[in-house]
């Protein structure tokens, strides 16, 4: 049989075969290769480690990217409620080009987590293996002459060479996809750090941002004026005051009783 | 008969299936010459369920060769080819 199947236990067994030819001793060959098998079971544990910080990384970005969705959401609205279309549709833009993101990374998020499990079990069969080989090449030292000790050691040697090989690759396509995750991460931290997205910490503000608190500052200076007006006219008549305060942006236009009825506590 | 599935672990086969596997395998071996994007998706998932319903699960700590290796279910197309096409790809 000349199938891809063979071809490639043909692959793994050359290799085997060509680390076991290596040594003048084959019972050196044994120390040797669980050496390298110990290193192998570190750099994959090191792998699963990786994989699970960038799997962290990429939570916490999604995070980031939903608390800006939903800012975006409220601004919209804020807007909206102030009579301009034009800012909503904007934020609505915005926010639905970091949905979009968001989904991507939930994508990756589920890539990652599969990956992190299969090297987990990797490094678990991996460990069974490495286990039995370090009992095996005892026996072997310890009972068999050179000669004896090569054809003994033969069968072990391929299948924990084998299992090496396969943990191997399994590393190699973990480290390529954290890879390229990272590369993308690495992206949407610079957006974040920009504050072409938002910062979370709300120190930066963006243009939509300032347009909704130029607006509210524009109302609140109105209803001062109103304010003193009323106050210099009549002293007792109660100012009308429209627009909403800063601190309340989500509310509708219209008079707000709270800070109406301010001026009168206070005096 | 011992296969490993790349990423999953070794299985025992018994002979009358391994025949069936061949027949796939050579599937298998022209879609990835030709370049069969949908044939090699096809024959592979089918080689692999074959291997893992019809075969045992061998104890990890079982130190033998397998005598046929399967790749990953999830392989695609080019790294099964580079497997193939150069033995320095495989690491360890």
């Amino acid at each position: 049989m000349a199938g891809l199947v063979k071809r490639m236990s043909l692959i793994f067994k050359a290799k085997a075969n060509k680390a076991l030819d290596r040594a003048e001793d084959p019972r050196e060959t044994l120390d040797y290769s669980y050496t390298k098998q110990l290193e192998l079971l570190q750099k994959v544990r090191r792998g699963v480690a990786d994989v699970a910080t960038s799997r962290k990384r990429l939570e916490l970005q999604a995070q980031q990217l939903q608390q800006q969705a939903d800012k975006l959401d409220g601004q919209a609205r804020a807007a909206l409620a102030q009579g301009r279309e034009d800012l909503a549709r904007e934020a609505l833009t915005r926010k639905s080009g970091l949905t979009q993101q968001i989904s991507d990374l939930q994508t990756q998020h589920t890539s990652l987590q599969a990956e992190e499990e299969k090297l987990t079990l990797a490094s678990q069969r991996l460990q069974a293996k490495v286990d039995a080989f370090r009992m095996k090449k005892e026996t072997i030292k310890a009972t068999y002459t050179a000669a004896e000790a090569q054809t003994k050691i033969g069968e072990a040697f391929s299948g924990i060479s084998e299992e090496m090989g396969d943990v191997g690759l399994a590393i190699q396509r973990a480290e390529d996809k954290t890879q390229t995750m990272q590369a993308r991460a690495g992206a949407i931290d610079e957006l974040l750090a920009s504050g072409a997205l938002d910062d979370p910490t709300g120190t930066s503000k963006d243009d939509i941002q300032s347009e909704l608190d130029r607006m509210a500052s524009t109302n609140e200076v109105e209803s001062e004026l109103a304010k003193m007006k009323g106050e210099l006219t009549g002293g007792s008549a109660k100012p009308a005051i429209e627009g909403a305060s800063t601190a309340d942006q989500t509310a509708p236009a219209p008079a707000t009783p709270a800070q109406a009825q301010q001026p009168e506590a206070s005096s | 008969m011992i296969i490993r599935i790349l990423g999953e672990g070794q299985f025992d086969v018994a002979d009358h299936t391994v025949e069936v596997l061949n027949g796939i395998d050579s599937t298998l071996q022209s879609a990835v010459e030709t370049g069969d994007e949908a044939a090699f998706r096809h024959a592979l998932t089918e080689l692999i369920s074959l291997v893992r319903e019809a075969g045992v699960r061998v104890a990890d700590d079982y130190l033998g060769p397998s005598e046929l290796v399967l790749p990953a279910a999830d392989s695609t197309l080019e790294e099964v080819r580079a497997l193939l096409g150069d033995e320095g790809l495989i690491p360890g």
